[in-house]
């Protein structure tokens, strides 16, 4: 057993701070409270003990305590909001230039992917000083992405892309864990984020030999599923064209006007027919069960880069492939083991 | 008045409720919401001692930090027996279906509930329901959680999760039977002089319990067939592979457990007003205020559910909407315990058991209102949400509020229920006792919330261990004060000295009658000419 008691948990990111010292504020607040309520509830049994002497003093109450112990705390309850709120609201919009990272969970593991294509099992690797964004979700019950160190956490549904950034501060290994109850091994679903300095990151990157950056393996499962036979740049196409479609409105056939981000794409693969482009007809069929989470990602990043950059085939440009970790599964090997996987269990067994 | 009291010795009346009728179909098929308040009193009691046998389980798997004791799965199963059990089982129906049903029709000077055949319909809709509670924990116990979040409980676990959410679903109709009881009979059968501003407290605690019983309970009901309907029959409804959203289970989810949060809290807060004004000695400070606010409690309760959702996947907007909420939930909650502390000043304070509980809840529940505020905050609830500073908040709330109530309710009014004196002294040892032990078990549960344990976790990381042993030595004390009430509460049934109509020397309806009341509660139809809590008045009560 440690004997070590720390009452805060270690501060690796930018919010730490301010999130510490909101902390200690209602920690303060609540400490005043309890003593104040405490301290006149002893004063009141010794002073006005029962004593023959002594007789109670009817008293029926006074409207203007009444106002002032309400507004007082409507008061600082609206300072504690308006506090939460600002750091809240800045917690959930991550930076416009923020590393863009990935990860899926899963019972009972996480599975993470760097924009380079490199892999990672239940650890992630990032630099100090730079924004970095997770997008998430997973692959069957609801997971929950919680760093303590950087003070953030995020459910990580199965069905819609979520978001969590941090800019770590302080290199070091801090825990990564699921917070949300997911079923037997939850307590077992746990990982290590490692913080670096950005030049050992960079060499880390280096090191981790991908198989191509996620774009490029998008671009490669863009082809392999025949998405180009419609998805073209040309009037004739039987699909929308979907070069700088990212972060872009769309307007559908319902004359509704929607923003194209990744829940959008993602709908659109799995779901076609849920929101249909204005001018084109619900012919796609479902990509449900046939591509994997990592691989919408995949396509969702490469369609990113569709309106990023031009139109130079990215896999000029990414490194050789080679797996750096030799259990994590390509792409094509996880396609072709989702056909002999069990399906959900039923729930009619006790 | 006292010290006639203390030189005639109290003795039992010849005839109540209790000797009224001998034999078990008296029992069974009693229409007496006395007895049936007693009926509750035994199945609630048991389900607490199964409840508190599953968490001194888990704070013996929790000494260790590897998870040692226990499979995984095992472990699973007690979190969530215990939660199911404690909030379903006891804390729901313990102030309303024990200490309510008992007092409040005396307090109204009614001979009974208005439906006393329904009265005791609940319970035993209440038994079948737990039944399927224990036939679920006998075919192996669920391990989803209380709170089956989807697709885990529909899609994933292998546990009888239908026959749980059966029971759940059919104890929830025991919970609207006995609300639907309670508004009426405060609507229709109060006495003659028994106005609304004359009602005691302890009556507006539970009326407005029981408007969140019968609006809220069928939501629950809704979402349990739900998952029942997904989990039996593929019916798509929170299970994404179906075409269902998640999300949407838990916004059914919290819509009636949140409110059921103040189902479980202001009958206790009812009972709370009872003793702090007859201990005191004094008028209650603030009558309105704290008949209102409870009223306020479950009108706003009503609307602040998605704050279980802040990192769930709800808009930035509907949280800062939900938070804001939050805090005006909190407002009334403060007004009381300012109201309570407030009526102690110039009193005349004795330190009776029921009042040492009183105080021990003013205490606990202020703590367990501010540590509210920190998940009440978006800023900090991010960090905080799912982890062990949830679990102590809510065992601040629902063990050092809710219980604490409780049991000072139980002592207050024992000696009404039974006609019999519980032992001071052991009564007094336990009460304290229970203090130290529950904030040795859950304060440094605090701690380890902030520094980032995760709740729900069978083994942690080694740093949290001290913090984890110094709960579990807690829970040991805990566990030796819920036993002794037991123990002497059932040794004065038969040893404890005739406790007199009033021993309390105390206001209220429920005092002018024989202790144990009579099955009629009243001899005449009492017809009331004061205030509530006319302490320092000569009683003028007209019979």
């Amino acid at each position: 057993m440690e004997f070590k008691l720390p009452l805060f948990p270690e501060q690796a990111s930018s919010v730490a701070g301010q999130v510490d010292a909101f902390y200690l504020f209602l920690v303060l607040l609540t400490t005043f409270f309890s003593l104040l309520i405490a301290l006149m509830i002893v004063f009141f049994i010794i002073k006005y003990r029962k004593r023959p002497d002594h007789k109670a003093e009817q008293i029926h109450g006074s409207t203007l305590l009444e106002i002032v112990w309400t507004a007082i705390p409507l008061g600082i309850s609206m300072i504690i909001f308006v506090w939460g709120a600002v750091l809240y609201y800045h917690l959930q919009n991550p930076p416009k230039d923020a590393l863009e990272i990935y990860g899926v969970g899963k019972q009972w593991m996480w599975k993470f992917q760097h924009p380079g294509g490199q892999r990672e099992i239940n650890t992630l690797h990032v630099p100090t000083g730079r924004p970095v964004k997770v997008t998430l979700i997973s692959q069957d019950v609801i997971h929950d992405f919680f760093v303590p160190a950087f003070r953030i956490k995020t459910d990580v549904l199965p069905n819609r892309y979520m978001h969590t950034w941090f800019t770590p501060t302080r290199e070091g290994n801090y825990h990564l864990f699921c917070s949300q109850y997911c079923g037997t091994n939850h307590s077992g679903m746990i990982g290590e984020v490692v913080v670096m300095k950005p030049e050992d990151y960079a060499e880390w990157l280096a090191s981790g030999k991908a198989e191509g950056s996620m774009a490029s393996m998008g671009e490669k499962l863009f082809q392999e599923f025949g998405c180009t036979t419609c998805h073209r740049p040309d009037a004739g196409a039987r699909g929308p064209s979907l070069l700088g479609l990212y972060g872009r409105p769309v307007r559908l056939s319902d004359n509704r006007v929607v923003i194209a981000d990744d829940n959008y794409i993602r709908e659109s693969i799995l779901n076609p027919n849920a929101k249909i482009v204005s001018g084109f007809q619900p012919i796609m069929p479902t990509f449900q069960g046939v591509v994997s989470e990592e691989g919408l990602i995949q396509i969702t990043e490469y369609i990113k880069h569709l309106s990023q950059q031009d139109s130079e085939p990215l896999s000029n440009r990414s490194n050789p492939a080679v797996l750096r970790d030799t259990e994590v599964p390509t792409i094509q090997q996880e396609l072709k083991g989702r056909g002999n996987e069990p399906a959900a269990p039923s729930g009619k067994k006790p | 008045m006292s010290t006639a009291a203390t030189t005639v010795k109290p003795v039992m009346p010849a005839k109540h409720y209790l000797n009224d009728n001998y034999g078990i179909r008296s029992w069974l098929l009693t229409k007496d919401h006395k007895r049936i308040a007693i009926l509750y009193l035994c199945t609630i009691t048991f389900f607490f001692f199964l409840g508190g046998m599953f968490a001194a389980l888990i704070r013996l798997e929790l000494l260790t930090p590897e998870g040692d004791l226990f499979h995984s799965d095992t472990y699973n199963k007690l979190f969530t027996m215990h939660g199911v059990n404690m909030i379903f089982f006891f804390l729901i129906p313990s102030v309303p279906a024990v200490l309510g049903n008992f007092i409040l029709p005396i307090m109204l000077g009614a001979k009974d509930l208005a439906f006393p055949k329904i009265n005791l319909l609940s319970w035993y809709i209440f038994i079948v329901g737990a039944g399927f509670g224990l036939a679920a924990l006998i075919g192996g116990g669920v391990d989803t959680g209380w709170t089956f979040y989807t697709p885990l409980s529909t899609g994933y676990v292998r546990t009888p999760v239908i026959v749980l959410a059966v029971g759940i679903l059919i104890a929830g109709f025991a919970s609207i039977f006995t609300g639907l009881n309670f508004i009426v009979t405060t609507h229709r059968m109060r006495a003659p002089g028994m106005t609304w501003g004359r009602l005691p407290l302890m009556v507006w605690a539970n009326y407005a319990a029981s408007l969140i019983m019968i609006l809220g309970t069928p939501v629950i009901a809704i979402t349990l067939i739900l998952v029942a309907l997904e989990r039996g029959f593929h019916i798509g409804v929170f299970d994404p592979k179906l075409g269902g959203d998640p999300v949407l289970f838990q916004h059914m989810f919290w819509f009636y457990s949140h409110p059921a949060v103040y189902i479980m809290i202001l009958p206790g807060m009812g009972v709370i007003s009872e003793i702090v004004t007859c201990f005191s000695r004094k008028r209650v400070f603030g009558y309105t205020f704290i008949a209102f606010s409870s009223i306020a409690i479950a009108v706003f309760g009503f609307v602040v559910w998605a704050h279980h959702m802040f990192v769930a996947g709800i808009s930035t907007y509907s949280a800062l909407v939900f938070s804001l909420l939050s805090f005006a939930v909190a407002i009334p909650s403060a007004v009381k315990v300012f109201n309570w502390t407030a009526t102690m000043y110039k009193g005349s304070v004795s330190l009776e058991t029921p009042m040492l509980y009183a105080l021990a809840f003013i205490g606990l529940f202020t703590i367990g209102g501010l540590t509210g505020l920190f998940l009440a905050a978006l800023g900090t609830d991010i960090h905080i949400h799912d982890t062990y500073f949830v679990v102590a908040h809510f065992h601040y709330v629902m063990v050092g509020g809710m219980v604490t109530a409780y049991l000072g309710g139980i002592h207050f009014w024992w000696p009404k229920m039974t006609g019999k004196m519980y032992p001071e002294a052991p009564a007094k040892l336990a009460a304290l006792i229970t203090f130290i032990g529950f904030n040795l078990t859950f304060f440094p549960q605090f701690i380890l919330g902030y520094l980032g344990m995760p709740r729900r976790y069978h083994a942690y990381p080694p740093e949290f261990q001290v913090l984890n042993v110094l709960s579990s030595a807690g829970a040991s004390v805990l566990a030796v004060g819920f036993i002794m009430p037991l123990v002497y509460f059932l040794w004065s049934l038969k040893f404890g000295e005739a406790a007199g109509d009033n021993p309390w020397d105390a206001k209220g309806l429920e005092w002018q009658t024989t202790s144990p009341p009579p099955t009629h509660n009243f001899h005449e139809v009492p017809i009331v000419t004061e205030d509530p809590y006319n302490y320092g008045e000569e009683a003028n009560v007209v019979h």
